[in-house]
Formats: structure tokens, sequence, C-alpha cells
């Protein structure tokens, strides 16, 4: 233990509720100086809801907050709240235009500015903590990683002493990742409390002392991590009742058929996207085969996906499904000509949010369903959603539920129920399994492993290795061009994080 | 949240069948007891107010707006806005009724049959539609600004092209719509009450509808689920100018003529605004229906027959139309839940 004595942060049995769901239940929780606690769970397990009320934007209906055995602010009194624990959310909240001086200070600088200042006790933060970001930089001009580090910068600026993180590294690469552990490792050496959101157990394992998990509202276990196993862990999230549907659908379970009809060919693309570049890729799906794209985050893994679907343009090169040229940067056509597509954003392009959850899941099929004069009965499209979202599990209460209500991993599963409903020859899934819980994950794979089997081709871009045990090959993308292809599953994970860097296999032996 | 999957699917059936078809009643109502509130005030106010007489006159001055209001809502369902409709409602029939009377009557002289004046005033309203969708959709120019020029060019239209002057003695059939009636019933309203249901039905049941919303709750999600993002909002934008046309045939028949104030200089869009707003249209696009849209018809007819039975002064009766206006903004915000919020 870094640290003993008096709790920085705790929670002391605290309910809160949504209507009849009841996101949180008598939850006990306490975080000491200098202690990295890990917090874990499937979606819909209560995480967001504790992170809203450690952050100060929702009330719980029962029990206490404290800090320093002081009673917390009021709710939504976030000014006060920040003097103790500040919360650095999976979306950025840095306002682009503006410096990262004034980002750090925002809200907090007195009536009349001295930017002079500003800047200073900015820098001051920033070498106090090790950080090396100018103080003049425009927000706009930031990585992802740097982004991170002003919102960090800005919850140690306020005097939190207990910083929350959620979902730090889901958009980081794993250089930046690294880098972000080594920050961690810092606050809680100087006495910072963190708690630590994550579904990459493995990360967890890597920085937290503690663990804590959440499971349908409940805090099911609180342990040390080095008393655990990983199974352990993910028995705690899961439960004891395991859905036989949750089986790891590995490639080697699906029988290996004789070479099967191509479906997709791509000839040659490439693409100019803020993405990330595609100089000239040239690939061929098969039909009930899991092509797997991976390579950092810039390598063009996602602009290949969003191409080949349609939904970006091209700057030359070919696509043709079954032997048939698809217009490029048509979305409507991809679809037509028999493409899905999983978006890499759920968010941005995965569903509507108010609309429910039979309608979003049946929005790529409205033609089929709907009568020869275009009119569309509720109760059809309540039939044609069903298999779909009982398939994959979706936990919800009835069709009409707005998915934007949904938690992460069943918003996904809408989108994915959209991608199969329209029964596609090709599946382009871009990070399907992103911010999505363990359980959910090996759904969504699994939901993808059986639409191969069933005779559709699968491009499963991602740079998420978990995700490619799935995958028949796996090609890997450095600058936007192959690299290399490894074809015999199972997949070596070193081997493939070599690869994504550039460094040929000859090199590394 | 915690149950599991397909028993309450079927549970929940009738329930469910209601949100699948995106019918919420209670918001749908939302409106009805400030409308029985304000009959009872119309009531007090003056015994002509609850005559079948008074409301059918309520109904003829109120269509007009209405079928208006349908084509804007329609438009910020798509999450754009069309300031021009109110110089479409007025251009298209100065146009069309130009081409149609005498010269005596300030006509261009070429005296063309009503009917064709009707199609050349249906093709007006459809084709400002398109150029302002092509310009917002294709040119990806902000709507605000431009059909705020557009408002401006087509008033200056309207007025120059018969020099400011009012066209009158409007042919039987180019006034038909706007001035005829069945028994006590106009045939504005019937017509404007069809265009309310039919309308309604498509954006419920009908796929072209369906995708209306899927594109004002999120562009990109909709485009990514193979809907023409594009070619809805263009449509709309047409089906917008179109209905604005019709509307301003509608007031024309009403008045027997074609003033040059008519649209732009009588200021209909905040009316039009207005009337979708409190009716529960959002101007962020997704949301909003038929029903609301017509409640919110309805209370600005109602309210402006109040004010004239009760004999408000000239001077002060636009102050307190726009302050009755912002009070059933409010009322509609508090009644119509947390959905009908602006985000602060």
């Amino acid at each position: 233990m870094t640290s003993s004595g008096q709790a920085l942060v705790e929670v002391t049995g605290v309910d809160k509720s949504f209507g009849t769901t009841r996101a949180l239940r008598g939850v006990d929780l306490s975080i000491r100086a200098g202690q990295c606690l890990g917090l874990v769970g499937r979606n819909g397990a209560g995480k967001s809801t504790l992170v809203s009320i450690l952050s100060g934007l929702a009330e719980p209906d029962a029990g206490t907050v404290r800090f320093g055995g002081q009673p917390a602010p009021r709710a939504g009194d976030i000014a006060r709240w920040q003097e103790w624990i500040a919360t650095v959310f999976q979306h950025s909240m840095i306002v682009a235009d503006l410096s990262v001086a004034e980002n750090v200070f925002l809200g907090a600088t007195p009536r009349l500015v001295n930017w002079r200042e500003v800047r200073a006790r900015t820098r001051d933060i920033m070498s106090e903590w090790g950080f090396d970001i100018p103080a003049q930089t425009l927000c706009r001009d930031l990585s992802v990683e740097q982004l991170q580090v002003v919102e960090i910068a800005r919850s140690l600026a306020r005097g939190a002493r207990c910083v929350v993180l959620d979902e730090p590294t889901a958009a980081l690469e794993r250089e930046a990742a690294k880098r972000l552990f080594e920050r961690v490792r810092q606050l809680t050496g100087g006495g910072v409390a963190v708690l630590y959101i994550s579904h990459h157990l493995e990360e967890v394992f890597e920085i937290c002392q503690d663990v804590a998990v959440l499971r349908d509202g409940q805090l099911v276990l609180t342990a040390p991590t080095a008393s655990l196993s990983r199974d352990d862990l993910v028995a705690a999230m899961v439960g004891d009742v395991r859905a036989p549907a949750t089986q790891r659908p590995g490639a080697a379970a699906r029988p290996k058929a004789g070479p099967s009809q191509v479906v997709l060919t791509v000839d040659n693309l490439s693409a100019d996207s803020h993405r990330g570049r595609l100089a000239g890729v040239s690939l061929a799906v098969r039909a009930g085969e899991v092509v797997g794209v991976t390579g950092l985050l810039s390598a063009g893994v996602a602009t290949l996906g969003r191409v080949v679907a349609g939904a970006e343009d091209t700057a030359g090169g070919e696509i043709r499904l079954r032997g048939r040229p698809v217009p490029a940067g048509r979305r409507d056509l991809a679809q037509r000509a028999g493409i899905g597509y999983i978006p890499e954003d759920r968010h941005a392009e995965g569903f509507v949010a108010h609309l429910g959850i039979a309608e979003n899941a049946t929005m790529t099929i409205t033609r089929q369903l709907s009568s020869r004069l275009g009119l569309l009965s509720p109760a059809r499209r309540i039939a044609a959603a069903e298999p779909l979202t009982s398939r994959l599990s979706l936990v919800s209460s009835g069709p009409g539920q707005p998915v934007g209500e949904l938690s992460g991993g069943n918003q996904q599963k809408v989108t994915v129920a959209r991608t199969l409903a329209h029964d596609p020859s090709l599946i382009v899934a871009i990070t399907p399994t992103r911010g999505v819980d363990v359980a959910s994950k090996e759904l969504l794979l699994g939901s993808l492993a059986e639409a191969a089997a069933g005779g559709a081709g699968v491009l499963l871009c991602s740079d998420e290795l978990s995700d490619l045990v799935i995958c028949d090959r796996v090609i890997v993308l450095v600058h936007g061009e192959v690299f290399t292809e490894f074809t015999e599953p199972p997949f070596d994970r070193d081997e493939l994080i070599v690869a994504t860097e550039g460094i040929a296999q000859e090199a590394v032996e | 949240m915690i149950s599991n999957s397909a028993a309450p699917l079927r549970g929940a059936a009738v329930g469910s069948w209601l949100r699948g078809a995106n019918i919420n009643v209670l918001r749908e109502v939302a409106l009805l007891p400030v409308l029985i509130l304000l009959i009872i005030v119309g009531t007090v106010v003056s015994p002509a107010f609850l005559t079948a007489s008074n409301f059918a006159g309520i109904g003829q001055q109120s269509a007009a707006l209405g079928v208006v209001v349908v084509g804007e809502s329609l438009i910020l369902i798509i999450g754009g806005m069309d300031l021009s409709l109110e110089s479409t409602y007025g251009l298209a029939p100065m146009v069309a009724a130009w081409l149609v009377v005498p010269v005596s009557a300030y006509g261009a002289g070429t005296d063309w049959s009503p009917y064709l004046g009707i199609l050349v005033l249906l093709v007006i309203g459809g084709a400002i539609g398109l150029i302002n969708g092509f310009l917002i959709v294709k040119g990806r120019l902000n709507g605000f600004i431009v059909t705020l020029g557009m408002t401006i060019v087509l008033a200056g239209l309207q007025n120059g092209i018969v020099k400011a002057q009012t066209l009158f003695s409007l042919p039987g059939p180019f006034g038909y719509l706007g001035a005829a009636s069945v028994g006590q019933v106009p045939v504005s309203l019937i017509v404007a009450v069809l265009i309310f249901v039919a309308t309604g039905l498509f954006l419920r049941y009908h796929r072209g509808g369906r995708a209306i919303y899927a594109v004002g709750g999120n562009p990109a999600a909709a485009r990514a689920a193979g809907i023409k993002v594009e070619r809805v909002k263009m449509a709309v934008y047409v089906a917008g100018g179109i209905l604005a046309a019709v509307g301003g045939l509608m007031e024309a028949g009403r008045v027997s003529a074609v003033t040059g104030q008519q649209g732009y200089q009588e200021g209909i869009i905040f009316n039009v605004f207005a009337a979708a707003v409190i009716g529960g249209v959002s101007l962020k696009g997704g949301r909003g229906n038929m029903i609301g849209a017509a409640s919110g018809v309805i209370l600005l007819g109602i309210v402006g027959d109040i004010l004239d039975l009760a004999n408000v002064s000239n001077y002060w009766i636009e102050a307190i139309d726009g302050a009755v206006i912002l009070f059933a903004l409010f009322l509609a915000r508090v009644v119509g839940g947390e959905s009908t919020a602006e985000e602060s």
C-alpha cells in the first residue's frame, strides 16, 4: 500500500434509480490518497451512474458521499465539487478553439483575467506533474493523448485530489496508453487518488492496486488486484450464470470450408482522410471468411472500412462486390449492393437516439418491410426486429424504447442488428466492440462469426487485438499500405503488435 | 435493463405498439387543457365566440396558415429551417394570378386558364423549394441565411412584378379553394384537415416519413443505414415550397385578391414557427408530429379570434398577440415535458 489512513473519497449506501431501473443499490466505495482503484463492470452495471454521482452531476436517492470526512457539497455545485474530485470523461470536455491555459482554467478564472498569470500557473502545474504541453498552444492542434493531459491538468488546477478516469485508453494508441500509465503512477505517487474505469482488464491489473466490481448496480467485489486472476474478475463481473451463447467464437471452431467464391475485391484503393490515409490497398474477402484488418490509429484501418462501406469517398482504386464495381462514396448504393456497415462511432452513425429499438434495427430494410405504396406498419417492424434483438440478447424494456436510453453494449447490439437485418453478403465492421463489456463483446463477435458461417464475408477493421480471434486471416496496415498478412490462426499477439509498428518479422528474429 | 430480452417484448405488446409507432399519447394532447381554457375565455369574452359561424371563420382563417405550418414542420423535422415559406406564400399566388387575371385587374395580359394558373403556382412553390434545397443540401450553405436571403428576393419580386398593385377579380376556380364552402364548412378547412391527416399518416406509417425522422434525428446514422439523406432533405424542401404556395392560394381566395403584402409584409413566418414550436416540433430536428402542429395552429387561431372579438385596440393588438404567443410557448414547454426543453 502506498498510503493508508483516512479515505479521501467515501461513498456509503448509495442508491440511484431511473424510473423503474435501479441503477445503483447500496454501493459502498472508498478511495485513499495515493491509491489507484480500478472500477470494472459490464455495460449497464451502473459505472456511469456512479461516475455521475462522484462528479456531482447527479444526486443519489439515498446514501452519502464524503470528501476527507466532510459531507460533499450539494450536487450540481460543480465548482466546489471539483475542489475534491474531477472526472476526465471519455468524451473530451475541451474547448478546441481555446488555448491550453484557458482550458486548464476554464470557468475558474477571476473576473478580470491576468493572462500572464494564468499561463504561468498552467506551466507550473504542467512542470510539477511532468507534463510537457506549452500553455499557449491551441487545443485544436493537440492529439487525443495531449487533450487528455490537459483535462488531467485541469482537474489538478482545481485542487482536486481525486481524479476519475473514465475509459481513458479508449482512444489512445498503445504507446500513448503506456505513457498514460506512467502519468497515473506519477499522480498516485504524488498522493492523488485515482479511480480508474476500464473495460480492459489487463490495464486494471497493470496499474490498479485494488479493484471494485459493479454488477447490476451492486458492488460485488472489492479486493487487491494481486489477489485476483483475470478469470476471478470476469466471474465477478458476469455473475454465476453465463449465457450459453457466450462461448468464445474462435475461428478454429468454425469448419474450414474449401476455397469459396470471392465476395469482395479491393484493388489499389487510396483515400485521403483525417482518420488516416490509404495508399493503394488491395485485398479480397471470400464468402464465409472473416478477414481482420489492424494497425495503429492512423494507419488507415478505419478509413479502409469506411471507404469499402461507401461511407467515405476514394481518391482512386476500385471496390468490387461479387465482381460488380461498387460506386465509391455512396453508402446507399453500397448497401443496395449488399455491403453491411457497423460504424466505428456508434453515437455518430450507429443509431437515431430517440427512435425506438425496433425502428433502428430495421432502418436498413424499410423497403422490404413496407407495402408497395411504401406503408410500413409498426407491428411488422417489431416482428422483423424481434429475432435479431433476441439473438443478440438485447436487454431493453421493449422494442419501442429509445436507443439513446440503452447502455453502450446494448446500443451496439442495435447497430449490429441493423446491419444483420439486411442480410448483407459482406459485413464491414469497424472496432465493433469498442467500449463494450466482456460478455457483450463475445456476443457481438459471435454474431459476426455466425454471419460468416452463414456465407457472408466479414471485413473486421479493428485495432483491438482481442477482436481478431474470430478472423481467418489478419491484414496489417502500416501508413495506409498493406504491410503483412497473417494467414494461420491463432495469431500471436506479440507478432501482431510488432507488425503494426511496421517492424518486419525477420528483423525481430 | 436487468430483465431478460424476449419476455418484455411480448409483455408490453400494446404499450410497445404505441411506442413503436412513436406515439406518445400524453404529449400529443398536451395542449388540450390550454385549448379548453382558451375556449372558456372566449365564451366569457363574447357571446359570438361559441357559434358555428365563428368557428367556421376561425377554420377558414387558420387553414392557410395551417398548410404552411405542415410544410415548415416537415422542414424542421429533417433538421432544417425555411424562412422563405412566407414569401413563397405571397409570390406563388401573385405570379399565378398575374398570368390569369385580365389587364384591367393588373394582370399580365396573358389571360391564362385558372387551372393552368394553379399548376404554375404549384410549380413555382416546388421550384423555390428546389433552389433552397439545392443551396442548403448540395451547396452546404446555412439554411437560415439562405432562406432569409431568399425571403427578401421573393418578396421583392412579388412587389416588382405588379409594382405594388393588388391583383383582383380572381376567376372562380382560382379562388374556389379559399372562398367556397360546403354548407357551413369552408373548403379550405376541409383541404387543410386532409393535408394534416395525410401528412400525419405519412410521417407515421410511410417509409418516407420514417426516413424524415431518421434524417432529422441523426443524419449520419441515417446515411449509414442506407437512407439517401440528401434526397430526403431535397424532397422535403420541395414539399415545403409547394405547401406554402397552396397556403397562399387559400389566402388569396379568402380575400379575393393578391396583395403585395401577402406573406412577407404580414410577417406570417413568426406565426408559422410559433404554431410548430407550440405544437412540439423541435427546431433541432427529429421530433414533432402533425397532431401537435395542428394544435398549435388551432391555438393561434383561437387567440387571434378572441383578440378580435374583445375589440382590442388596433394599436395594441400586435403587442398582445406576441405576448400571448410567448406565453403559449412557455406553457407548451411546461406541459410538453423535458423533451421540449432547449439545452442550456
